[in-house]
């Protein structure tokens, strides 16, 4: 018995020990972590971040040396302040105490004092580096910008966050990486991949060695060079047209869905955010909440899309059959509904059928067409999620699933929505309650690039490309299903051509006559969007915004284009003159019309825009 | 005789010695190598100096085999004596060497008397308890076992060298075997017991907490008339040690010796100061997973991040190096050779070597206890080497003469009646 007992307490202790060690090595993995934190250093080598090309193989952006004055605290000698802070122009204090932070963090590690010299700087300092004992200068890689425009698209580069850090363990605290546009949507292609160098260390932190002879050291992969779709000319022209206006230019290449130009106004140069001089500038943009110069109108800019979408509403019409491409509808003025409700119409010759409705945007003829497309089912219930079908074929009202890093989805309403509006079923609700949807007022809301697609659409008659902005990886053209494969809407081929037609007579004996190109057989719909902000809490209605969507040519579409000015009154009067004049550079080259072109570029909206901060009364749609 | 008694060693225990012995220096040459030539004659390397202690072991082996049996026995008195004074002689003679003077220096060797007085306490014991007038059931008789265990603990406590004096404990075992009562096991276990609950609660509530549970067994056994009063005393008993294990832990322990409890306990966090050493082990043995990262491989061992690695924490490298299942073969070792020695004392005819054997496995199993609880975070930090694996001369030569003096007895067995 007494034995039995101390062979108990060594056998009891044997399976205590067995066990203790299966909870250290085995069921907790936290220790072998710990132990890679501990006692091996890794170094990692960074690569060259590709360049970007635009489709004519012009550099945009590409890389330049950057150099941080880095200082180990501990092998700091007593040196003439006043001669250092002079060359990197810094007050004495800011080096005192960023030295001072340097030393806290730690005595014998590296810190950066001052990050991202310039070349000129750094030339400057490397001559009197010598009299620095523990300062040395690091080598950086930043962007450099060849243009001074698309800053939008391509977006830019900055030290990552702790909260990316933590999901992508591939990223360091202190790693660059791309923040927004193509930098952000092509980060793992741009970046390329870090090479690795383990080094053993001892317990107080000095090299021993590498570990493992290197067996696990990799060598770095340098990033791959992209080529957007973008056509630099035409993107610097738009900006250009776009100057002291707000709005944007979404411009696509029918037959591949390219995205040859996305222009937002007003908009900032790219080196701004570059460096050391980002945070401040990036400050300065983001608090310029009147003129939004971060807000990337193009994409995500939600208008209502205005008289641009009866263009669909009559391909809908026509492939519910409810009107046919002779019927006449009379307009006296406006269109009656209800009682003595008028939905109001401009001065036009009238009745009109299908084709010079769409050429003199007949908004008696929409709602007509409208109203019968809701009305052809039970209830308008299911009419109206009918006609949210045909309109989503399009792309409207839900995210395009492109490859740029902002968008909004826009909106086509649902039976579900009105529903809710309404109080169905305590209150019904008939197609007239949504009426404004007939001229792309109401509810419906696009942003540019979704017009523009819709306007692709149609110019391929009946089914568009995914717009993109990637053409190439490493030369290497994308592959992707998703912007090769055509989505085909709900339409009927057949349709278009009426449609086309009518958008077509818009230039030649339409609401943008005046636009046309000699040589040219363009195809647009003009649009003048009601909107309305509020002024203390009042809602008030500002100057319309001016619309237009058009391709060119007509019968083999090289451009589909969607412009949109805010506040710039009717649709031909601002958006029509520069999707005209995007036109004629993108098919010809060079500007026939100056006087149209003086016109633009002497405009401006500015004043405009003032209204609503004046504090005073003003007048809209002067 | 001699020959026989050769043929009589038992060598399962052999075997055991040599594989802890073997695998214990490939993990000392592992933590302490530099480079990678080997020199036998560069003694400013650890390994090199216990590949020489190893060696002289083995002599000191064929000695103990070379002695009359009859000698251990005889001469138990005299040896105890000398080896008091031996420790007596360190507050005179004795160097101090990382806070204690446990060391006696000659020339380039240095001795530590305290790592033989195992040894010599065990023959004094055995000699003692083996007479035939002793009878561990009378309380003078265990007063003066216990006086005899005592001695050199407490001249060893103000070396200071309180890990080393703690491992007098392990003299329980011979006792227990010999017939001591088990309250004293009760009342010992008890009181560890009690000991670790006040320091993780506050006294008040241990003392309440058990009597309430007194209460409820009172309540439940009433018609068995218990003996109150026997429940009463238990209870102020209890309250008195409570407060006092309060009291001599606030007032009386240093900080440090606070400090290690308090780690164990999870009371207290610190990996980069007072729990440095124990974190540093635990992440070192943690990182060996299964297999362990291989011999010469661990990076922990090799970043020197265990402090005292080759020596108290060479447990940590096999845990790094060999993984789960080098650290388990290690223990299993332990347990085997523990278990073997059990049975080797239990066949011994004669009452000494019965006793001297026990004291033999409790010392190693105390030893082997305390020292891989202690790497493996599961105890405080108690400076005590792990038996035949640790670094240093003097601790492998005193469990090498602890263990073979009981092989030899053991080998004699045959002779005796």
């Amino acid at each position: 018995m007494r034995k039995l007992l101390l062979y108990l307490i060594i056998i009891t202790t044997g399976v205590v020990f067995v066990a203790r060690l299966f909870y250290l090595q085995i069921y907790n993995t936290s220790f072998a972590s710990l132990s890679e934190d501990n006692a091996i250093k890794v170094i990692y080598d960074y690569p060259q971040r590709g360049a970007i090309y635009d489709r004519n193989a012009r550099l945009l952006v590409t890389n330049q040396p950057s150099y941080d004055v880095m200082v180990i605290p501990r092998e700091l000698k007593p040196f003439d302040t006043l001669e250092f802070c002079s060359i990197l122009n810094i007050t004495k204090d800011n080096l005192v105490k960023r030295l001072q932070k340097a030393r806290v963090y730690s005595p014998r590690v590296p810190s950066i004092v001052i990050p991202q010299l310039t070349k000129d700087e750094y030339a400057y300092l490397q001559e009197k580096m010598r009299k620095f004992d523990g300062f040395y200068i690091q080598k950086r890689s930043l962007r450099d910008y060849e243009t001074v425009n698309a800053a939008n698209l391509l977006g830019y580069i900055g030290e990552v966050n702790d909260a990316l850090i933590k999901k992508d363990p591939y990223y360091l605290s202190g790693d660059l990486i791309g923040i927004d546009g193509v930098e952000k949507q092509y980060e793992k292609e741009l970046r390329g991949i870090k090479g690795v160098k383990r080094i053993q260390k001892d317990r107080f932190n000095r090299d021993i060695g590498p570990y493992k002879n290197k067996k696990f050291d990799t060598l770095p992969v340098n990033g791959k060079d992209l080529t957007i779709t973008i056509d630099a000319r035409l993107q610097d022209y738009g900006q250009k047209l776009m100057k002291n206006k707000r709005g944007g230019i979404v411009a696509l290449e029918p037959s591949t869905g390219e995205i040859l130009a996305l222009i937002t106004a007003p908009s900032y140069k790219p080196e701004l955010l570059v460096g050391r001089k980002r945070s401040p500038n990036f400050t300065k943009l983001y608090y310029d909440t009147i003129a939004k110069p971060l807000f990337d109108r193009g994409l995500q800019g939600e208008y209502p899309p205005g008289s641009p979408f009866k263009t669909i509403n009559a391909l809908i019409g026509l492939q519910e059959e409810v009107i046919d491409l002779k019927e006449k509808v009379s307009c006296r003025m406006g269109y009656y509904y209800g009682k003595g409700q008028k939905l109001g119409c401009h001065h036009h010759r009238g009745p009109l059928n299908m084709i010079p409705g769409i050429a003199n945007s007949c908004n008696a003829y929409f709602a007509t067409v409208y109203k019968r497309i809701i009305e052809k089912y039970d209830t308008p219930q299911e009419g109206i999620d009918v006609w949210r079908k045909h309109a989503q074929s399009f792309g409207l009202g839900n995210y395009l699933g492109n490859d740029l890093s902002a968008g909004r989805p826009g909106k086509v309403p649902n039976s579900e929505y009105y529903n809710k509006v309404y109080q169905y079923p305590t209150y019904k609700w008939y197609a007239t309650a949504t009426i404004s949807n007939a001229i792309g007022q109401g509810e419906v809301l696009s942003t540019p690039i979704q017009l523009a697609n819709m306007t692709a659409a149609i110019a391929n008659r009946g089914h568009y490309y995914t717009p993109h902005i990637i053409k190439a990886i490493d030369g290497k053209p994308i592959e992707n299903e998703n912007y090769t494969k055509p989505k085909i809407t709900t339409i009927d081929k057949e349709h278009f051509e009426p449609v086309v037609q009518g958008m077509y007579e818009v230039y030649t004996n339409g609401t943008a006559s005046f636009l046309q190109v000699e040589g040219i057989e363009i195809c647009g719909k003009t649009g003048t969007a009601e909107n309305f902000t509020k002024i203390d809490g009042v809602k008030t209605q500002l100057t319309d915004h001016s619309v237009f969507v058009a391709f060119a040519p007509k019968d083999d579409p090289k451009i589909a284009i969607a412009v949109f000015v805010e506040n710039g009154y009717w649709g031909a009067r601002y958006a029509g003159r520069i999707a005209s004049l995007m036109i004629e550079k993108h098919l010809k080259g060079t500007i026939s019309r100056t006087d149209l072109e003086n016109w633009i570029f002497t405009h401006s909206l500015e004043e405009e825009y003032a209204k609503p901060y004046s504090g005073e009364p003003f007048k809209i749609n002067q | 005789m001699a020959r026989s008694s050769v043929a009589a060693i038992d060598w399962v225990t052999v075997l055991l010695f040599l594989l802890l012995v073997s695998f214990g220096w490939g993990n000392i040459y592992s933590a302490s190598y530099e480079n990678e030539t080997f020199s036998l004659t560069d003694f400013s390397q650890a390994h090199v100096k216990q590949a020489f202690w190893i060696l002289f072991s083995i002599v000191i082996i064929i000695i103990i085999q070379a002695i009359e049996v009859k000698f251990y026995e005889r001469f138990a008195g005299l040896i105890y004596v000398i080896s008091i004074l031996s420790l007596l002689g360190l507050f005179v003679f004795g160097k101090t060497i990382s806070g204690a003077t446990s060391w006696y220096v000659f020339g380039p060797v240095g001795l530590q008397p305290s790592e033989f007085a195992k040894a010599c306490t065990a023959l004094a014991l055995a000699k003692f308890l083996s007479d035939m007038q002793t009878n561990i059931k009378l309380i003078g008789h265990q007063l003066r076992a216990f006086l005899i265990i005592a001695l050199p603990a407490l001249v060893i406590i103000p070396q200071p060298d309180p890990g080393s004096a703690l491992v007098y404990a392990a003299f329980f075992f011979p006792l227990y075997r010999e017939g001591l009562a088990a309250i004293y096991l009760i009342v010992g276990v008890s009181a560890a017991v009690l000991f670790i609950l006040t320091l993780l609660f506050k006294p008040l509530w241990v003392v309440l907490a058990i009597a309430a549970v007194m209460l409820f067994i009172l309540i439940k056994n009433r018609k068995q008339k218990p003996p109150y009063s026997k429940f009463l005393l238990t209870l102020v008993v209890i309250t008195g040690f409570c407060f006092s294990v309060n009291y001599i832990f606030n007032n009386v322990f240093e900080q440090r010796h606070r400090d290690r409890f308090n780690i164990v306990l999870g009371k207290e966090v610190d990996s980069k100061g007072i729990g440095y050493n124990t974190n540093q082990s635990q992440i070192a043995i943690g990182s060996g997973s299964w297999t362990g990262k291989g011999w010469k491989e661990g990076t922990q061992t090799k970043g020197g991040f265990v402090p005292e690695q080759h020596t108290d924490y060479i447990f940590s490298t096999v845990g790094e190096e060999w993984g789960f299942l080098g650290a388990t073969f290690v223990v299993v070792l332990f347990v085997l050779l523990l278990i073997r020695l059990i049975n080797l004392a239990e066949r011994q005819k004669s009452q000494f070597s019965r006793v001297y054997g026990y004291s033999v496995v409790g010392i190693l199993f105390i030893h082997f206890a305390i020292n891989i609880g202690m790497v493996t975070g599961l105890l405080p930090t108690i400076g005590i080497p792990l038996p035949f694996f640790s670094y240093g001369g003097s601790g492998l030569w005193g469990f090498t003469i602890l263990l073979f003096i009981f092989i030899k007895l053991d080998a004699n067995r045959v002779n005796e009646w």
